[in-house]
């Protein structure tokens, strides 16, 4: 490949505050419009800015689990810009001296992981929404919902470590990982509570300098963040490659029509004439305070990955798979202390369980079978209650009867049969009916084994252990 | 009972001897209103009914033998900057015209806790930047002393209420001298706060890290009450400071002698008018005889100070100024129907002329390329400022200055030449750059009768040491009325 793309990821994301970060409005989602308000997100004359504590400690937490290192003393500053849902003509953000910086996460598996630099973390308020269309006045109007206005935000600004949409991809799906562990960010790109701008370039493979960029915004979803990304990369390739020079520049991914278009030059940027926010003192936070954020963190992503591994003995797949999130590692550890076979647990989680969750579109908080009733069924295949086999439809049940195991098992009567004088007598009466086969199988065929154990879980309607029926078929048919 | 000479001390003493109901004191300041508010327009605007009601809930209390808070009945005229919940707050600018607060600004919620009546909403100088109240979007107010003068600014609506007994006290805000100066020009004491002592919270701001509300009143004690019942850690206000607010009546009663009093050999130079010096002098000897030591300090960075100040003030002002867009409140022209005309032809409106220059020059210096040279640099000349402030408090106790350089002037005789009105406020932004308190007090007159004041400056957190010291003074030059 004659070109090398260079990412660099700014992302938003607004934290799970009851509260907004200067002001005891509610950060509840959907209230009617400008209810969750009051004179201080609303800009009105005369109203402070109070900083809340929680979004900076939840802020803190997010900055120190991306491996950042906390400032001792930021400061907020003020980002000059008009427009109609920005009440007070600001926004309190940071700019010099923000809350944290120098941190990184580590993308890729084992095999081949590298670091992307993140350069810093920083506090801000959110702006209010303007509603453009759906009034009956709407090509006339725009309307404000300021709701959102105050909500806390963090910026997580990385280098241009990037060079792919897949690295891309998975550098932010770490990101979303990592907020949501911390439960200061619930991870909603739909919703906007993850949000997400894009610095392109590129340039020729082996080039130490970086290519003019382009900023693209609009990406709100994973799959329009690498539609964008792939679209900017062959387009500007495409520029160069026909002898032009990008235009540095900010782009809209326009979804509709599937590629990115301008928004405005360089020349016509905002000049947001940051300065120190007079109305808010800095932002210390001693070496005390971040202990005791610290120590309020839980353990994350990587380490309770590396974790799975060593405890459990899980292959690494597995353990990846079972930590993209909080609540189905904490699923999966809870069926473990209930049944005590990681591999097991981890085999129905991760397949049946996974699979039925995303076919009903539910989360794992949703799921209708708990970790109890993983276990119990693990429990009753490794007693050999049940075949594994039966397993898979006693847990289908389990799944769409929000049932027990052990109900399902009794409803339908599905106990194995284990009997060895039932299994003799159904196994002696299919060979007798089935002269021929027993010939072929008797003159050397040895493949007809299976038509018979076939033969006779069918006659048993699949209840008996296959394992006696191998057994018991061997010792009578090879007599 | 003539409201000129009410002092908070009387107006207790009447309801508390029954000589006079708490709706008599409210009713009497409303006639003074009546009488006088004609001539000098220090009001914009008044809710007689409220006050009256807030009046008859005193007598009420009176009536049912409960205590009384301690400004109870205490007829106070609040600059229109200052947030009273329902009442408009025009701030003198068309943009507020009709623009009504939804929420009491803290000190209002303190003064309304301690009995305080609201009998009126003083005129200033739009946003409050000017020094003559000439800059009102809707008149100009006239120095009750002399008509033909102006009552100074950007409180100027404040100090002429005062000093014509349209209230026995008044709120002002103080962003480079706003308070201090319209004292001096109207003859009664002002009191600039500590930066972080008042809480600001509801104030319309200005310059964020410059401006505080604080006390006009026609005595020291009286500054000193008021004062007392606003001051305080305020959680609405994360700039507001934790310290607790000492017992400013107590300590004016405190001796004086012995106090240093510091004269900053850079404010003594050329540019006083002669009258002023005079009377400073004099003002100066008032105090060695209260048995204050002169010292001779130094300020090495003042010449610097005004265009630190400006270029600080100004730029916070752009964008503090930034929310009155027509979208949410106040004047709204719709322009040509988009949403930048909507922007330019409400601020075009809105905004009187000094206001208009003012955000332009603010935005300017903090503009991508000029932000070092002028924002930066200023706030560099301010902290060297403040230290100039904290040596020279090392050797004095107070420092003294006249407030003003010049004594009242005309109306119309300044207000062409900004540059003049700017320099004007040499001896007060400093203390604003440098966060520490101030008081102006009555100084004597001039051969035709205008106020002059002399200003004190004190230590962070000291006003105790400049109400005492003014207490003292005034009682000794005869300017208090008892």
């Amino acid at each position: 490949m004659r070109y090398e793309a260079v990412i660099g990821l700014e992302v938003h994301a607004q934290l799970l505050t009851k509260t907004k970060i200067f002001c005891t409005c509610s950060t509840a989602f959907g209230a009617p419009p400008n209810t969750n308000t009051c004179p201080v997100c609303l800009g009105f004359p005369g109203a402070l800015p109070v900083l809340n504590r929680e979004a900076a400690i939840m802020a803190s937490k997010a900055a120190l689990a991306l491996g950042c290192k906390l400032n001792p003393v930021s400061i907020f500053a003020r980002k000059n810009y008009f427009y109609p849902d920005l009440p007070k003509g600001y926004q309190i953000s940071q700019f010099d001296r923000p809350l944290a910086e120098h941190g990184s996460i580590t993308i890729g598996s084992n095999g081949s992981s590298k670091q992307v630099r993140i350069k810093r973390v920083h506090m801000e308020e959110d702006a209010g929404k303007s509603i453009h269309d759906g009034f009956a006045d709407s090509s006339r109007y725009s309307y404000i919902d300021l709701n959102r206005s105050g909500t806390p935000l963090i910026e997580i600004v990385s280098e241009p470590d990037l060079h792919s949409p897949d690295e891309t991809h998975d550098y932010l799906t770490r990101m979303k990982v990592i907020l949501e562990y911390l439960e200061v960010c619930d991870g909603n790109m739909e919703e906007g509570s993850l949000r997400c701008d894009a610095n392109v370039s590129v340039r020729l493979a082996g080039e130490s300098k970086l290519g003019i960029k382009t900023e693209l915004k609009n990406l709100n979803s994973f799959r329009f963040l690498k539609n964008a990304l792939e679209y900017e990369i062959s387009r500007q390739i495409q520029v160069l490659e026909e002898g032009g020079a990008v235009v540095q520049e900010t782009r809209l991914w326009n979804t509709a029509e599937h590629r990115t278009v301008s928004m405005r030059s360089k020349e016509e940027a905002h000049d947001y004439r940051y300065f120190p926010e007079p109305d808010l003192p800095p932002l210390v936070i001693d070496n005390a305070w971040e202990s005791e954020i610290r120590a309020s963190m839980p353990e994350l992503p990587d380490a309770k990955r590396a974790r799975f591994i060593s405890q459990y003995g899980l292959p690494e797949y597995d353990a990846s798979v079972l930590t993209t999130s909080r609540a189905l590692a904490d699923f999966f550890e809870e069926t473990v202390s209930l049944c005590q076979s990681a591999k097991a647990a981890s085999n129905w989680i991760m397949g049946d369980l996974l699979r039925d969750l995303k076919e009903f579109n539910r989360t794992i908080g949703e799921s209708p079978v708990r970790p109890r009733a993983i276990a119990d069924l693990i429990r009753l295949i490794e007693s050999g209650e049940i075949s594994g086999k039966m397993g898979k439809d006693v847990f289908e049940a389990m799944f769409r009867e929000r049932k027990s195991p052990q109900e399902v098992i009794a409803e339908r009567g599905l106990k194995q049969i284990t009997d060895l004088g039932t299994l003799e007598r159904i196994i002696r009466e299919i060979v007798a009916a089935n002269a021929k086969t027993y010939e072929q199988y008797k003159s050397g065929k040895k493949a007809a084994l299976g038509f018979f154990v076939g033969q006779v879980m069918k006659a048993t309607q699949g209840q008996a252990n296959p394992q006696l029926v191998n057994e018991l078929l061997r010792k009578i048919l090879d007599a | 009972m003539d409201p000129r000479e009410l002092t908070i001390d009387q107006v207790r003493l009447l309801l508390d001897r029954g000589e006079a109901s708490a709706v008599e004191i409210c009713q009497a300041h409303l006639d003074c209103i009546a009488q006088r508010n004609p001539e000098t327009r220090a009001l914009l605007h008044q809710d007689a009914a409220a006050a009256l009601e807030q009046a008859a809930q005193i007598d009420r209390l009176r009536k049912a033998g409960q205590p009384l808070p301690p400004l109870a009945g205490v007829p106070l005229v609040i600059k229109d900057n200052i947030s009273i919940r329902g009442q408009r707050c025009t701030c003198g600018s068309k943009i507020l015209e009709n623009y009504q607060a939804l929420y009491d600004a803290t000190v209002i919620a303190r003064l309304r806790a301690a009995g305080s009546l609201f009998v009126g909403k003083a005129n200033m100088d739009e946003f409050a930047m000017g020094s003559s109240t000439e800059n009102s979007a809707f008149f100009p107010t006239r120095n009750p002393h002399a008509l033909d003068y102006v009552p100074g600014g950007s409180s100027g609506g404040s100090a002429a209420a005062v000093a014509a007994g349209m209230a026995v006290g008044a709120l002002g805000s103080d962003t480079g001298g706003s308070i201090r100066q319209p004292a001096s020009f109207c003859g009664v004491v002002g009191v600039k706060p500590t930066y972080g002592r008042v809480s600001r919270y509801g104030l319309v701001a200005f310059g964020s890290s410059l401006d505080q509300i604080g006390p006009l009143a026609r005595t020291v004690k009286d500054a000193a009450r008021l004062l007392g019942a606003i001051a305080g850690r305020d959680t609405h206000d994360a700039t507001s400071a934790t310290l607790a607010v000492p017992d400013y009546v107590a300590a004016i009663e405190n001796p004086v002698k012995g106090l240093k009093v510091g004269l900053p050999r850079q404010y003594f130079k050329a540019g006083i008018a002669p009258e002023v010096t005079a009377r400073i002098q004099a003002g100066l000897k008032l105090l060695e005889q209260l048995g204050c030591e002169l010292v001779e300090v130094d300020l090495p960075h003042t010449e610097y100070a005004i265009a630190c100040y400006y270029v600080v003030a100004m730029a916070e002002a752009s964008s503090n100024l930034s929310r009155f867009d027509g979208v949410r409140y106040g004047l709204r022209v719709h322009g040509e129907g988009t949403l930048t005309g909507m922007y330019r032809e409400t601020r075009d409106a809105g905004f009187g002329n000094e206001v208009k220059r003012r955000i332009i020059l603010g935005t300017f210096v903090l503009s991508s390329g000029y932000y070092d040279a002028y924002y930066l640099k200023a706030q560099k000349v301010r902290t060297l400022i403040k230290q100039d402030f904290e040596k020279a408090l090392a050797k004095a106790d107070v420092i003294a200055s006249p407030t003003s350089p010049t004594p009242p002037f005309r109306l119309g005789e300044k207000s062409s030449d900004p540059l003049a009105m700017y320099l004007s406020d040499i001896f007060t932004i400093t203390a604003n750059l440098a966060g520490i308190p101030g008081i102006s007090l009555p100084c004597g007159r001039t051969s035709s009768g205008l106020p002059i004041g002399l200003q004190l400056l004190g230590k962070h957190f000291d006003e105790c040491t400049l109400l005492r010291l003014g207490h003292a003074f005034e009682i000794a030059g005869g300017f208090a009325l008892n």
